[in-house]
């Protein structure tokens, strides 16, 4: 187990190491210089611009910019946001939380519906209950996550002003109201957002869990459980389930990146102030640095998601756990 | 992608049987195929240019009517044009970036799979680490940080992020197959390893390979359709059914068929890939195979 | 005498395939007493292993136990009770020891975890109550430090120990029958005979019956007391087994015994049966035995042959027991001729 654990970290470590140089390629390899753009006013004379670039360490040899990157990166100083005119860090900080909290609650709630679905197709494959359930479940895998965030964001939030239409929390009364009040603010922006992205999710992890449970489900152990007086419905909720349990969680870690990048379209439909709709915006601004920190700091996420998956399933698998 | 076992060789009668009897066969196929025949005879089903601005002071921002069964933009462009023609955007789009993918990621997983060794390796290595990095965060930065890329480029842009998982699966294919007698025999016999690829091999890859292709479609589809809602993708005036939502999210609320029917035309189209795609998949699985053969062991219906 | 403990009565299990209806078990009838060890031996495709699991009603799409079948277990007929009543009976009065202990065992439940499982469903206990019944269990199949041992999984432990386990889950609630499907197939010759011992003994301790399935007649000579032979679906023979080992009637029997390697015999080839058994789609007319036996004659071609009494509780499905003359003009088996023609 300890090897096992020490070579994924060590392939994870290389990924960062990738991605790191990747985005600091991309970002130069593109036209002009990250700072150009930002100083494109014309009464900025070509003295300044040096400056600035000097000051940016952009006039020293590629290799060079390539190894403070690195060391920078490392040191955890990702810039300065052109934006926020701040540093990047503190930016990010900011919104990596919010980030964490919408796609945490979701990636939950994706995964006890996704879960339950799945067993309850598999219960009886080929079913009645499993050939509509996997049609419901077809729909939801191709529907664009925009548009129903949009379709609800309409729904709910305009037709029927159940809930608020975006953003965290209510902008003019959030800071008057009481604790409570508060609270009960937060969750009613919650609502929409993490319920849209968790239905979406759950689509996939059905389909993945009703996968898992049919492939064990002619198990030899599964006619021994029949065998021994249990019922068809208590063998596969009790022994196939728990072995189908194994690659479910791999797939927890797996859906982070999916979250990551998913949660793109929602937040910015709901408008929720975290990493997808700060990049996003950053892009629109031409703020590079924020924009490679942004994408360097998510997949680093999604590394870690990988990473801490495996380490699950080797743990919950008696198999590797004890080898 | 889970790894997946060696491919077994499945009778081919026996696939038309069940593919026939799937339900979801047919619906993707006929879904898709009508999809398709929109697209290639767009110019004569559009009741209008979808570029015209038929009349910006009175027309605009219409909702649906019998004059235009979608209702106008604010441009006053017809949208059920606009959405006709945005099928062809949004086909040829995914068409192009899947051939593309699949051509390259299966050369470069038999290259790999069939000459083993280091140059597996390195290429594998690439391919994990690549794959490692959330698609639509990559594809937003390279859009972003080049300002004005053309349909063509995007094709290709979006063709590079999706072969990884064809390589892949060809290689593991490959794999399985290199080591086999009869390859054994084909070399000894001097059959040059091109030769061997093709004639051996590929044939193997098929059946996953139709089944990835088509998923893969839905995939594109879905992700063009998002970055044109971010902006990024393809830009108006071209209607392609994300720019479409992007141009009426500011009014959601107000100018709801410009959300509504885009989006339900990227449903239709992306469900119907995906219905077809695990139809093939199931009827090429060997294991339903196996299960109806008829073993005497404890077994299941179907 | 007292009715028999389980008896089988005109079994049919057929199997509905894309290649046509497999009548794996085709008439099948015995019994088994109480406190007997029966053995059922034939070789693979004879549907020995589909009786067995008929018996539990283990049998699923495509496979279906036909109607006019019985199989009367202390009086009651199973294939009339309700899947409940089905599940109070599997594990509890009639317990079942599959062939394959690698995969018989769920991996991701500890050994002590399944065999408790079989106590709290059918017995009602607690956790902890069934969690000492269990290393009860597992000491009486002889697993040393069974306290330690309980806590372990199936893939800690060897083939034979999983053998034990498995032989433990079944004798739980003290079953009146355990059903044991090639138990010893997949394990080494050394510990096919532990194995066997404990189940002999076990069952002569408790008392019970066990119906042993095999193709091994060596086994079936150590421990059972009357032995059934099928073949292609059917009983062919039936005797105790002495009987049958001193006067075996079925040229099928004989063939089986022939090809048995024996200590102290002459080193020559081991007899084997040319040809194969036919596919349980396409049983043949008459006898099924005929295009591989060298007795065969033309009554054999036309005349499916009945369970003629030989007496003393022997029975063969033979037409050599109303015309026992023809032993004396064995010829080649026409599958033989067919196969040096061929060559």
């Amino acid at each position: 187990m300890r090897r096992y654990l020490a070579a994924r970290l060590l392939q994870a470590l290389g990924v960062v190491v990738f991605v790191t140089t990747l985005s600091f390629v991309v970002v130069h390899l593109a036209p002009g210089d990250p700072i150009s753009a930002a100083l494109q006013n014309p009464n900025v004379t070509e003295e300044v611009r040096q400056q600035w670039r000097a000051s940016y360490g952009l006039d020293k040899p590629i290799a060079e910019q390539y190894v403070l990157w690195l060391s920078n990166v490392a040191r955890g100083k990702l810039g300065f946001s052109i934006t926020h005119r701040r540093p990047v860090g503190d930016v990010l900080a900011m919104a990596l939380p919010r980030t964490l909290l919408l796609c945490g609650l979701a990636l939950l709630l994706s995964f006890v519906i996704g879960i339950g679905i799945g067993l309850l197709q598999a219960e009886r494959p080929h079913g009645p209950r499993d050939r509509w359930l996997g049609r419901v479940l077809l729909v939801l895998y191709s529907v664009p996550d925009f548009w129903l965030a949009l379709l609800a964001l309409l729904l709910f939030a305009y037709r029927f002003p159940l809930f608020p239409p975006g953003g965290m929390t209510d902008p003019v009364t959030y800071p008057y109201l009481s604790n409570g009040e508060q609270f009960v603010d937060r969750v009613k922006h919650l609502v929409l957002p993490v319920v849209t992205l968790a239905l979406l999710s759950s689509a996939g992890v059905a389909r993945f869990q009703r996968a898992a449970l049919l492939a064990v489900l002619p198990s030899d152990w599964m006619r021994t459980a029949i065998a021994k007086g249990l019922s068809w419905r208590t063998a596969v909720r009790r022994h196939a389930f728990r072995n189908a349990l194994l690659p479910t969680i791999t797939l927890f870690g797996l859906s982070l990146p999916v979250f990551a990048s998913g949660a793109i379209f929602i937040e910015k439909v709901f408008t929720w102030p975290g990493m997808g709709l700060l990049t996003v915006n950053a892009i629109a601004a031409r703020d590079y640095p924020l924009v490679t920190a942004g994408v360097l700091v998510m997949s680093v996420i999604v590394v870690t998601g990988a990473l801490l998956a495996d380490i699950a399933v080797a743990a919950a698998d008696p198999r590797i756990r004890l080898s | 992608m889970a790894s997946a076992p060696p491919s077994i060789r499945v009778p081919a009668s026996s696939v038309r049987q069940r593919l026939r009897s799937d339900s979801r066969f047919w619906i993707g196929l006929s879904t898709l195929g009508i999809i398709i025949l929109i697209a290639l005879f767009a110019r004569f089903l559009a009741p209008y240019d979808p570029n015209a601005q038929l009349d910006i002071s009175s027309l605009h921002s219409q909702a649906p009517s019998l004059a235009h069964p979608m209702g106008t933009d604010t441009f006053s462009r017809d949208v059920l044009s606009r959405l006709i023609y945005g099928a062809q955007i949004s086909l040829t789009i995914s068409l192009a970036a899947v051939a593309i993918a699949m051509t390259f990621g299966t050369l470069v997983g038999a290259v790999a799979g069939y000459l083993g060794g280091v140059i597996d390796a390195i290429l594998m290595r690439l391919v994990d680490a690549a794959s490692s990095i959330p698609t639509l965060l990559l594809l937003i930065v390279v859009i972003a940080l080049w300002d004005e890329i053309g349909v063509v480029f995007l094709t290709l842009l979006i063709a590079g992020v999706a072969w990884f998982t064809v390589s892949r699966l060809v290689r593991a294919e490959t794999l399985a197959v290199r080591d086999a007698d009869f390859i054994v025999a084909a070399r000894a016999l001097g059959m040059p390893s091109w030769r061997i690829l093709a004639r051996h091999v590929l044939p193997n890859v098929v059946g996953p390979a139709i089944v990835a292709a088509t998923l893969a479609i839905g995939n594109v589809i879905l992700l063009e359709a998002g970055l044109s809602y971010l902006g990024i993708g393809v830009r108006p005036p071209t209607a392609s059914w994300g720019s479409i939502i992007q141009e009426g999210a500011e009014r959601v609320s107000d100018l709801w068929w410009l959300t509504l029917f885009p989006g339900l035309a990227i449903l239709v189209t992306v469900f119907a890939c995906n219905a077809l795609g695990d139809a093939l998949r199931d009827a090429l699985d060997p294991r339903q195979l196996l299960a109806s053969l008829g073993d005497e062991t404890v077994q299941h219906t179907r | 005498m007292t009715s028999p403990l389980l008896e089988l009565d005109n079994l049919h299990t057929f199997f509905y395939t894309d290649t046509g209806v497999a009548r794996a078990v085709d008439g099948v009838s015995f019994h088994v007493g109480a406190g007997e060890t029966v053995g059922v031996v034939g070789e693979s495709g004879c549907g020995k292993s589909v009786t067995a699991l008929s018996i539990l009603r283990l049998i699923r799409a495509p496979g279906r136990v036909e109607q006019g079948s019985a199989i009367r277990f202390e009086g009651k007929d199973l294939l009339g009770l309700s899947e409940r009543e089905m599940q109070r009976i599997r594990g509890n009065r009639i317990a079942m020891v599959f062939q394959e202990p690698m995969t018989a065992l769920n991996p991701v439940f500890t050994v002590g975890d399944q065999i408790a499982e079989v106590a709290r469903i059918h017995a009602n206990m607690s956790k902890k109550d069934a969690a000492v019944k269990a290393v009860e269990m597992l000491r009486l199949v002889g697993i040393p430090a069974p306290e330690q041992r309980a806590t372990e999984y199936p893939h800690q432990l060897s083939g034979g120990m999983r053998q034990r386990v498995v032989i433990a889950m079944a004798l739980v609630m003290n079953p009146a029958l355990v059903i044991a499907d090639e138990p010893t197939t997949a394990l080494d010759v050394t510990i096919q005979a532990q194995i066997l011992e404990l189940l002999a003994d076990l069952t002569k301790r408790l008392g019970t019956s066990i119906l042993l399935i095999t193709h091994d007649l060596g086994v079936v000579a150590e421990n059972c007391s009357r032995v059934i032979v099928m073949y292609a679906g059917e009983v062919v023979e039936e005797a105790a087994t002495v009987d049958l080992f001193a006067r075996a009637h079925h040229p099928y029997t004989e063939g089986l015994l022939g090809a048995m390697p024996r200590v102290g015999g002459t080193a020559e080839r081991l007899a084997t049966i040319p040809g194969t058994v036919p596919p349980p789609t396409n049983w043949p007319d008459g006898c099924r035995f005929r295009e591989r036996c060298m007795y065969a004659w033309e009554r054999c071609a036309t005349e499916h042959p009945p369970l003629y009494q030989i007496g003393g509780g022997h029975t063969s499905r033979c037409h050599l027991a109303v015309e026992p003359e023809r032993r004396a003009h064995p010829h080649t088996p026409i599958a033989a001729a067919i196969g040096a023609s061929a060559a």
